[in-house]
C-alpha cells in the first residue's frame, strides 16, 4: 500500500465516522418529527365533531308535562318519546331493526341535546325546529374519512342501510361539522363522541397544584439548608446521597410508596388528586432540589461576603441577597420538575387513578383521572374514535409541557444574572 | 373544619407578629431601652411561638385521630368477623349512606363513634387553645425582657430548614419500609429461592387468601405461580434491545455534537434531541402500541414471519429512542470536559479528527461514558408505561424479539391495577418485585455515580 492510498483510506474513514455522527443526530431529530407528525395527524380531527341537522317537532303532548310549562318542568320532563319520533322521520324504516339502525346514527345523548335546546329556546314549543344533534362515533369517523367505505358490509361498522341514509343526509346538506366543545367540557364516557378531557384536566390541575404547594417550599428550604447552612458532617453527607439516589429511583416505586403508606396505612381516599399530588411531590422533590442547589451555588461568594461585611447576619445574607438572586434558576428548575410530574403515569395507576370517572372533580378529594392516565385508559379502548381522542389528549398534554418548558427557559434567560 | 382551625391559627400568628412588633417599638419609645434586635424580629418571634406549636399539634392530631378512634371502637367488638368491613359499615351508617344488612353492633359502634368524635373534637380545641395561650404568653414575657430575638428566630428557622432537608431521608425510609413490609410477608409464604429461580410466573393462579393455612400441595401450586426468572429475563431482554438502539445513536450524536457540529447545528439540534427526554412515557407507549407494533407485524407478515403485535422489539426500540438523549447529553458533557491538550497532542502527531476521537478522547472519557450508559440501563429497567402498553402481559421465557415478553414493571402494574386485596400473596408479590427493582436500580445508580464522580475528579 502506497502512502497516498493509506492517506486516502484514512480520510475515507474520517468521512465515514463523521457521516455516522450526522446520521445519528438526524435519526434522533427525524424521530421527534415523525412522532409529532403522527400524533397531530391522528389527533387533529378530534377537535371537530359531526352533527346531523334534524327537524324536531316539539310536541308538548309527548313530554307529558302536568300543569304549566316552565323551565323546571322542562328539565324534569322525559324527552325520549319526542326525540325518537322526530329522529325516525329522517328516513323511512321498514321494521324495528332498521329503526334501531337509524337511532344508532346519533350519539346516545340525543334526548338531552334536544332537551337543552328547548330549555334554551322555550318559544319553540309546539313548533318544528332544526336541531344539530351530535352523530354517533361511526358516522363521525365516516364523515372524517377514517372508515374505508369499499370494504364488504360484514367488515364495516356501518351497514349499507346506514350508509345510504348518510349519503342522503350529505346530499341534503344536513351533515355538519362543529368545534368539539364536548372534548373540553365533558368527563370520561364509554362513547367516544361524548368522551372529554374535562375531568382529567381538572384532575391534573389539582394534582399539580398540590404537588407545587408541597414540593416547592420544602425543596427551596432543603436546598438553602444544604447549600448555605449545613455543616460538613455525616448527616449532611447522608442527606445528599439520599437526594441523589431518590432522583434516580423509578417512578413506579413511588407509586408503591403511595399505595403502601398513604392508602393502606394512612387511609387517604383512593383515586384522588390529593394522594396523587402527595406521591408526585415526593418524587419531584429531589428533582427540584438538585437544580435549586445548583442555582444557589452559582451566586458568587462575593455577594455573601459583601453582605456579611456590612453587618448582615447569615440569615439576612441568604434571604435578602442570595435567594432572590437565585430565584430565576430555582423557579425554572421547579417548573421543569412539575412538567415531569405532569406527564407521569405509572405511580398514578398504582394509587387507583385508573377508575372510570364520569363526573368532573370539584375538589382534590374527589376521584378523578389525570391527562396522562386518560391517555393510557383511552389507548386500551377498541373504538376508532378513541384513537383520535387519545392523540388529541396527547396534543393537549404536550402543549402544556411545551408552555411550561418555554416559561422555564424564558425565566432563566431573562432574569438570571450572568456572573463573570 | 381542620381548614378553618388552620386559618384561625395563621390569623392569630399574623396578628401576634404585628402585636410583637408594636410592643418592641413601645419598649424603645416609652421605656427608652436599646433593643437587641430590629422590632420586626420581635414580631416574628411572637408570631412563630403563637403559630408553630399549635400547627404541629394540629397536624399530628389529624394524622393520628382516625387510627386511634378506629382502634378504640374495634377494641369493643373483638368477635366481629371482618374488622375493616365492620368499621367501614359503621362509618357509612354514621354518615347516613348505609346500604345492606343493619346489625345491632353497627348501631352501637356508630353511637360510640359519634361520642368519641365529640370528645376528640373538644379536647383538640382545648389543647390547641391552651398551646396558643401558653406559648404566646411565654414568648411575650421573653420580649418584655428584651431577649435576643434575632438569634432565637434564626435558630428556629434553621431548625425548620434542617427538617425540610430531612424529608429526603424520610422518603427513602418510607420507600424501604413499604416495600420491605409487604415483601417480608410475601417471602414468609413463598420461599425466596423459589421466587428468584422459579421459571413460571402466573400470579392469577394464586387465589389462596390466608397465607397461614397453606398445605404442602398448595405450596407446590403457589411456587409455580411466583417464579420470577421470566420477568427478569424479559426486563433484561427489552433493556438490551433498547440499549442496542440508544448506545450507538446516543454516543455518535454526543460525539458529533461535541466535536464536529458547528455552533448553529448544535444550537438547534441539541434542544430537539432533548425533547425526546421531555415527552411523557405514556406518549411513547401509545406510539409503540398503535403505530410501531402494527407496522412491524405488517412488515413481518409480508416477509413471512409471525410477529406478535406486542413484540419485545417494538417496545425495546421505542424505549431506546426515549433513552437516546440521556446518553447523548451525558456523553456530550464528558467529551467536552476532556482537556484540549489531549486533542492538540494527538493532532500534532498527525492523527485525523476521527482517529483522535477513537484513540484518545473516547478512552479518556470512557468512565464517564460507561457511567452514562449505566444510568441509561437503570432508566430502561425502571421504565413502566412503554412496556405496559407495548410489551406483552404473559410471561414467556424467550429470546425471540418478535414474540411478546413481559417485564417486572408491567407485572407490578398488572397486579395492582383494579381491585386488590391486601394480605394476598398476589398483591405482596408486586411489592417484592418493586423491592427487586429498587435494589437493582439503586445498585446501578450507585456504581454509575461513583464512576462519573471519579472521572470528574481526574480532570478537574
Amino acid at each position: 500500500m502506497t502512502k497516498e492510498e493509506r492517506l486516502k483510506k484514512r480520510h475515507n474513514a474520517e468521512k465515514r465516522f463523521r457521516f455516522y455522527g450526522l446520521l445519528s443526530v438526524s435519526l434522533a431529530v427525524i424521530f421527534v418529527l415523525v412522532l409529532i407528525q403522527n400524533i397531530v395527524s391522528k389527533g387533529s380531527s378530534a377537535f371537530s365533531r359531526t352533527t346531523i341537522a334534524t327537524d324536531i317537532s316539539f310536541n308538548a303532548d309527548l313530554l307529558e308535562i302536568e300543569g304549566p310549562i316552565t323551565k323546571k318542568s322542562l328539565e324534569e320532563a322525559e324527552f325520549y318519546d319526542l326525540a325518537v319520533e322526530s329522529i325516525l322521520k329522517i328516513y323511512p324504516s321498514k321494521d324495528s331493526k332498521e329503526e334501531r339502525q337509524v337511532l344508532r346514527l346519533f350519539s346516545p345523548d340525543y334526548e338531552y341535546e334536544i332537551k337543552r335546546y328547548l330549555i334554551k329556546n322555550p318559544d319553540k314549543i309546539n313548533q318544528v325546529a332544526s336541531v344539530e344533534l351530535t352523530s354517533s362515533d361511526d358516522v363521525d369517523q365516516l364523515n372524517k374519512g377514517n372508515f374505508p367505505r369499499d370494504l364488504p358490509e360484514d367488515r364495516r361498522r356501518v351497514s349499507n342501510f346506514q350508509l345510504n341514509i348518510y349519503d342522503n343526509l350529505v346530499e341534503d346538506g344536513k351533515i355538519g361539522k362543529k368545534f368539539n366543545d364536548y372534548f373540553f367540557s365533558k368527563g370520561d364516557s364509554r362513547d367516544p363522541e361524548l368522551a372529554g378531557i374535562g375531568g382529567s384536566l381538572m384532575g391534573s390541575f389539582f394534582t399539580i397544584t398540590i404537588c407545587l404547594i408541597l414540593s416547592f417550599p420544602i425543596a427551596i428550604m432543603a436546598s438553602i439548608y444544604l447549600e448555605e447552612f449545613a455543616p460538613k458532617n455525616r448527616i449532611t453527607d447522608f442527606i445528599e446521597i439520599n437526594i441523589n439516589n431518590l432522583a434516580a429511583v423509578p417512578s413506579i416505586v413511588y407509586g408503591l410508596l403511595g399505595l403502601g403508606i398513604l392508602l393502606s396505612v394512612m387511609d387517604f381516599p383512593r383515586s384522588t388528586p390529593l394522594v396523587a399530588g402527595i406521591t408526585l411531590s415526593l418524587m419531584t422533590l429531589p428533582r427540584i432540589i438538585i437544580p435549586c442547589r445548583a442555582s444557589l451555588k452559582a451566586v458568587p461568594p462575593s455577594i455573601r461576603e459583601a453582605a456579611l461585611s456590612v453587618g448582615a447576619s447569615k440569615f439576612q445574607t441568604v434571604f435578602h441577597h442570595v435567594v432572590p438572586l437565585a430565584m430565576p434558576g430555582t423557579l425554572s428548575g421547579t417548573i421543569i420538575g412539575l412538567a415531569q410530574a405532569l406527564g407521569e403515569t405509572a405511580p398514578l395507576i398504582l394509587i387507583g387513578m385508573v377508575a372510570f370517572v364520569v363526573d368532573i372533580p370539584g375538589t382534590p378529594v374527589d376521584p378523578s383521572a389525570s391527562l396522562p392516565v386518560q391517555v393510557y385508559l383511552w389507548s386500551e379502548q377498541a373504538e376508532r374514535g378513541f384513537v383520535e381522542k387519545t392523540s388529541a389528549t396527547i396534543m393537549m398534554l404536550l402543549g402544556f409541557l411545551i408552555v411550561m418548558n418555554f416559561i422555564a427557559v424564558y425565566l432563566r434567560q431573562k432574569f438570571e444574572k450572568k456572573w463573570n | 373544619m381542620n381548614l378553618l382551625i388552620f386559618a384561625l391559627i395563621i390569623l392569630f400568628g399574623l396578628s401576634s407578629y404585628y402585636f410583637g412588633r408594636s410592643e418592641a417599638r413601645k419598649l424603645i419609645t416609652t421605656n427608652k431601652i436599646k433593643l437587641n434586635a430590629l422590632p420586626s424580629y420581635y414580631g416574628y418571634y411572637l408570631g412563630i411561638w403563637c403559630g408553630l406549636p399549635a400547627l404541629i399539634i394540629l397536624s399530628l392530631w389529624s394524622l393520628f385521630e382516625p387510627t386511634i378512634i378506629k382502634i378504640l371502637i374495634l377494641s369493643n367488638f373483638s368477635n366481629v368477623e371482618s374488622k375493616d368491613l365492620f368499621y367501614e359499615q359503621t362509618l357509612s351508617f354514621f354518615n347516613g349512606n348505609f346500604t345492606g344488612e343493619l346489625t345491632n353492633n353497627i348501631k352501637i359502634a356508630s353511637e360510640r363513634y359519634s361520642s368519641l368524635n365529640a370528645i376528640a373534637y373538644n379536647s383538640k380545641i382545648a389543647l390547641l387553645a391552651s398551646a396558643v395561650i401558653f406559648s404566646t404568653s411565654y414568648a411575650y414575657k421573653k420580649i418584655k425582657s428584651n431577649n435576643r430575638a434575632r438569634d432565637d428566630v434564626e435558630l428556629i428557622l434553621k431548625g425548620l430548614l434542617f427538617v425540610s432537608s430531612l424529608v429526603a431521608i424520610f422518603t427513602t425510609i418510607g420507600i424501604i419500609v413499604s416495600l420491605l413490609f409487604e415483601s417480608i410477608k410475601f417471602f414468609s409464604t413463598i420461599n425466596l429461592f423459589d421466587f428468584i429461580f422459579g421459571t413460571s410466573w402466573s400470579p392469577q393462579r394464586a387465589f389462596v387468601r390466608d397465607a397461614s393455612t397453606i398445605t404442602p400441595e398448595e405450596y407446590l401450586e403457589l411456587k409455580d405461580a411466583f417464579g420470577s426468572v421470566p420477568l427478569f429475563a424479559g426486563t433484561a431482554f427489552i433493556a438490551l434491545i433498547a440499549m442496542c438502539v440508544a448506545v450507538p445513536i446516543g454516543l455518535f450524536s454526543g460525539i458529533y455534537l461535541a466535536e464536529y457540529a458547528s455552533t448553529k447545528v448544535r444550537k438547534y439540534s441539541k434542544p430537539i434531541i432533548e425533547i425526546l427526554a421531555g415527552i411523557p412515557t405514556v406518549v411513547y407507549g401509545f406510539f409503540a402500541a398503535l403505530t410501531v407494533g402494527p407496522f412491524f407485524r405488517t412488515v413481518g407478515e409480508s416477509l413471512g414471519l409471525t410477529v406478535s403485535s406486542e413484540s419485545a422489539l417494538a417496545a425495546g426500540l421505542i424505549m431506546g429512542v426515549m433513552i437516546i438523549p440521556y446518553i447523548s447529553s451525558l456523553s456530550d458533557d464528558v467529551i467536552n470536559s476532556v482537556p484540549q491538550s489531549l486533542r492538540d497532542g494527538s493532532y500534532a502527531v498527525g492523527a485525523t479528527k476521527s482517529e483522535t476521537i477513537k484513540k484518545v478522547i473516547i478512552p479518556a472519557a470512557l468512565p464517564g461514558i460507561i457511567g452514562s450508559i449505566l444510568l441509561a440501563v437503570s432508566r430502561a429497567i425502571g421504565e413502566t408505561m412503554i412496556v405496559v402498553m407495548a410489551a406483552g402481559l404473559a410471561a414467556n421465557l424467550t429470546i425471540n424479539p418478535l414474540e411478546s415478553t413481559t417485564t417486572i414493571t408491567t407485572q407490578i402494574v398488572m397486579i395492582l391495577v383494579g381491585d386488590q386485596e391486601f394480605d394476598s400473596p398476589k398483591t405482596q408479590a408486586a411489592f417484592a418485585l418493586g423491592l427487586t427493582l429498587f435494589i437493582a436500580t439503586l445498585f446501578l445508580n450507585y456504581i454509575a455515580l461513583r464512576v462519573v464522580k471519579k472521572y470528574r475528579e481526574k480532570y478537574d
